[in-house]
C-alpha cells in the first residue's frame, strides 16, 4: 500500500465535471498530511486528450483507462475497471464526487474491496495516518465525524464543498488496459439539457416555491438567468406539478450549497431547510414576515415575489453591467 | 416474479433531530418513526409489478424489534410477507447493513430487487447499490420509471441535467428516485389483513455470519448539529424598488457574491 490519494474523475459532455477539481484539491491536502501523492484516473472513450488538465490540479500520475466499451457510463464497467487500477495503484484513499455516478460507483466498489466508505462528505482530512470525514446525516440535520479504518479507504465529496484550486503536478500519463468483460447493464439513451448547470453544482440557486401559484416560472427564471444559476423547486411546488422532481430542494430531493439560494415564495419547512441551510448567502422574498425562512435568510424581502423579482432582475443586471 | 424489498424504518422527516449525552448517536425518545420515504415508492413499485405480473412480494429490513412496524405498514399496503433482520447490538455502517441483506437474500428467491436510493437517515447512498455488487447482479439507481419484458428490465433514470434509460437482465436491483409513483396509503381492511401476513425475525447468527466478521470500518467519532444560521435581516425600503436596490447592493458589496 502507498499512502496515495487516488482521485476518479467525472466527465459530463465531453468535460471535467467540477467537483473533479474540487475532489483533487482536497485530495492534495490529503496527500500532504498522509505523504503520498496525488493521482487521477479518467475512464471513458475518447477521454485521453483531456486527461492532461488534471495535472493543472496536482495530480502527478494519470491512469487512463479509454475503451469503447467504457463509452457509457455504466456503473458496472467501471467498477472493474476502477478495481483493476486500484490494484495496481494501491492507494490509501480513494476520492470520488458525490455525483450520481459517483455515489453508485463509490458504493460498488465498497462491496467489491469489503472496503470503508463515507458517502457525500462535506470535509475530508488526515491526522496521525486515520482518515477522518464529516458527512451530513438527517438530511443535513446532524454533521457526523466519521473514521475509516482498512485500505483503501473510499470518501465521496459533495459538490461544491471544497474549493478548487490550481497546484501543477507531474501529469504522468498512464495508459490502463482495460478489461471489462460482459457488462449485463446496458445505457440504451441518454437525454442532457446541454448547457443546464445541475443544482448540485450551481453557484447560484433561484427556487419558487408553492408562492409561484402556477407553472409560470419565468420571473425566477429571469433572475436566475441574470446570476448565472439554475432553478429550483419545494417539494409542494413539484407536487404541483409546475416543476421536474430533479428540481427538487430538500431532504427528499437534492441537497444544495451554493453560494447564493434566493427562496422565493417559500415558506422554510424544515424538509426544505435541510436540503439548502449550508448554502453560503440565503435571500428570501416572502409575502409573510413571519415563514421560518424569514429568520434563515441573510437577507429578507417582504413582499409579493411578483413585484419584487423584476425589479431584483433589473437592480443586478445594472450590477452585473 | 419474485420481488423482495429493502425497507428501513427512519425519524419522520418532520423531526427535529438532536444529539444524545454519548455524543455518537442520536436522542431517540420522542421521535415518529415511519417507511423511508424511498422504500415507501419501492413497496409501491413492487405491488404495481406484482398486480401486472403475479407473483409475491417480500419486504425485508435490517433494524431493532421496533422496525416491525414498518414491515407491517408495507404489508398491509399489500406485500406479502417480511422478514426482519435484528442485529442485536452489533453496530452497523452501511457495508454491513448491505452484507446481512445480501445474507438473507441469498437464502430466499429473488427476481427482482427494488430499493430506495437512499435512507434519509444516514444517507449513505450505499447500501442499495452494495447489496447488488454483493449478489453479483446489475443494479440500476435513481428510477423514475421502469418496464419489464423478456426477462430484462428497462429503467428511465434522473442523472445531472437530464435522465438516462438503462436496461438489464433480472434478477437485478433498482432504486427508486422521487418521481416513480405516488405511494398508496394502507387500507383499513389491508391493515386488519397485514396482522395475519407472515413476519419472521432472523438473527446474525441465521443468516451464516457471525459478529467478529462485522465489525465496522466506518464507525461515528462525534455527532453535532450545524451552527445555527443567524438570519432575519430584513431589508427595509419606502418601495419595492428601493427595497430591490438595497439588496442588490448588498449582494455585491457585503456579502461580495454578485
Ligand atoms: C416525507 C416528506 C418529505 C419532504 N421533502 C421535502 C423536500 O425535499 N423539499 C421540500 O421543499 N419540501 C419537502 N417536504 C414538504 C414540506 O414539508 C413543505 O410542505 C414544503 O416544503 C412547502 O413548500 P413551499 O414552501 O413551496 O409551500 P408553502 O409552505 O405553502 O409556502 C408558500 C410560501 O409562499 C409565500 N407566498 C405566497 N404567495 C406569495 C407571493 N405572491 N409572494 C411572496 N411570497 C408568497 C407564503 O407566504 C408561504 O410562506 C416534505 C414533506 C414530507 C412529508
Ligand atoms: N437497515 C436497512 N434495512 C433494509 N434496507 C435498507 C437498510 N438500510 C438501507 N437500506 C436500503 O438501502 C437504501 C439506501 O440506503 P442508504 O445507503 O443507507 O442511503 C434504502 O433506501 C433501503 O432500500
Amino acid at each position: 500500500m502507498t499512502q496515495n490519494i487516488l482521485v476518479v474523475a467525472e466527465q459530463a459532455q465531453s468535460a471535467f465535471r467540477k467537483v473533479t477539481f474540487e475532489a483533487l484539491s482536497a485530495g492534495r491536502q490529503l496527500a500532504g498530511a498522509l505523504g503520498g501523492a496525488v493521482e487521477a484516473v479518467v475512464m471513458g472513450s475518447g477521454v485521453e486528450a483531456s486527461a492532461a488538465q488534471l495535472a493543472a490540479y496536482g495530480a502527478a500520475k494519470i491512469y487512463v483507462a479509454d475503451d469503447g466499451a467504457l463509452a457509457d457510463a455504466a456503473t458496472e464497467a467501471y467498477t472493474r475497471v476502477l478495481a483493476q487500477v486500484i490494484e495496481a495503484a494501491k492507494p490509501a484513499v480513494v476520492l470520488l464526487g458525490a455525483t450520481t455516478q459517483g455515489k453508485d460507483l463509490a458504493a460498488r466498489l465498497s462491496a467489491r474491496l469489503d472496503a470503508a466508505l463515507a458517502g457525500d462528505c462535506v470535509a475530508v482530512k488526515a491526522e496521525g495516518g486515520q482518515v477522518t470525514a464529516t458527512r451530513p446525516m438527517y438530511g443535513g440535520k446532524i454533521l457526523a465525524e466519521v473514521t475509516l479504518s482498512g485500505s483503501p479507504v473510499i470518501v465521496s465529496i459533495r459538490p461544491n464543498t471544497q474549493t478548487a484550486s490550481q497546484a501543477a503536478g507531474a501529469g504522468a500519463v498512464e495508459k490502463v488496459a482495460v478489461q471489462v468483460g460482459d457488462v449485463a447493464t446496458k445505457v440504451v439513451a441518454q437525454q442532457l439539457d446541454a448547457g443546464k448547470v445541475d443544482l448540485t453544482e450551481a453557484d447560484v440557486i433561484v427556487t419558487g416555491g408553492r408562492g409561484m401559484g402556477c407553472p409560470d416560472y419565468s420571473a425566477v427564471e429571469a433572475l436566475a438567468a441574470a446570476l448565472g444559476g439554475a432553478v429550483g423547486a419545494s417539494r409542494s411546488a413539484v407536487d404541483e406539478g409546475w416543476r421536474p422532481a430533479s428540481d427538487q430542494v430538500g431532504q427528499t430531493g437534492k441537497t444544495v450549497s451554493p453560494n447564493l439560494y434566493v427562496a422565493c415564495g417559500v415558506s422554510g419547512a424544515i424538509q426544505h431547510l435541510a436540503g439548502m441551510s449550508s448554502s453560503k448567502v440565503i435571500v428570501a422574498i416572502n409575502k409573510d414576515p413571519e415563514a421560518p425562512i424569514m429568520a434563515k435568510a441573510d437577507y429578507a424581502i417582504v413582499g409579493d415575489l411578483f413585484e419584487v423579482l423584476p425589479v431584483l432582475t433589473a437592480e443586478i443586471k445594472k450590477i452585473k453591467g | 416474479m419474485e420481488i423482495v424489498v429493502l425497507l428501513k424504518q427512519v425519524p419522520a422527516t418532520e423531526s427535529m433531530i438532536a444529539v444524545a449525552g454519548d455524543g455518537v448517536s442520536i436522542k431517540s425518545d420522542g421521535l415518529k418513526y415511519v417507511i423511508n420515504p424511498y422504500d415507501e415508492l419501492a413497496v409501491e413499485e413492487a405491488l404495481v409489478i406484482r398486480e401486472a405480473q403475479g407473483g409475491t412480494v417480500t419486504i425485508v429490513s435490517v433494524g431493532p424489534a421496533k422496525a416491525a412496524e414498518a414491515i407491517r405498514t408495507g404489508l398491509a399496503m399489500g406485500a406479502d410477507k417480511g422478514v426482519l433482520i435484528d442485529p442485536g447490538d452489533l453496530a452497523l455502517d452501511g457495508l454491513n447493513t448491505a452484507k446481512l441483506l445480501a445474507a438473507a437474500l441469498k437464502a430466499m428467491p429473488h427476481d427482482l430487487i427494488v430499493a430506495g436510493h437512499r435512507a434519509v437517515d444516514d444517507d449513505n447512498f450505499q447500501v442499495a447499490t452494495a447489496v447488488a455488487e454483493l449478489l453479483g447482479i446489475p443494479n440500476i439507481s435513481m428510477v423514475v420509471k421502469q418496464t419489464i419484458a423478456g426477462g430484462k428490465i428497462r429503467c428511465v433514470c434522473t442523472v445531472e441535467g437530464g435522465t438516462r434509460e438503462v436496461e438489464a437482465p433480472l434478477p437485478a436491483l433498482i432504486a427508486a428516485q422521487r418521481g416513480l409513483n405516488n405511494p398508496r396509503y394502507a387500507s383499513l381492511p389491508g391493515i386488519m389483513k397485514a396482522k395475519k401476513k407472515p413476519l419472521e425475525t432472523k438473527k446474525v447468527a441465521d443468516l451464516g455470519l457471525n459478529a467478529a466478521d462485522l465489525q465496522p470500518k466506518v464507525r461515528i467519532k462525534a455527532l453535532k448539529t450545524p451552527a445555527e444560521r443567524k438570519g432575519g435581516r430584513v431589508i427595509a425600503g419606502d418601495s419595492v424598488q428601493a427595497k430591490a436596490a438595497a439588496l442588490a447592493k448588498a449582494l455585491h458589496e457585503e456579502a461580495k457574491v454578485i
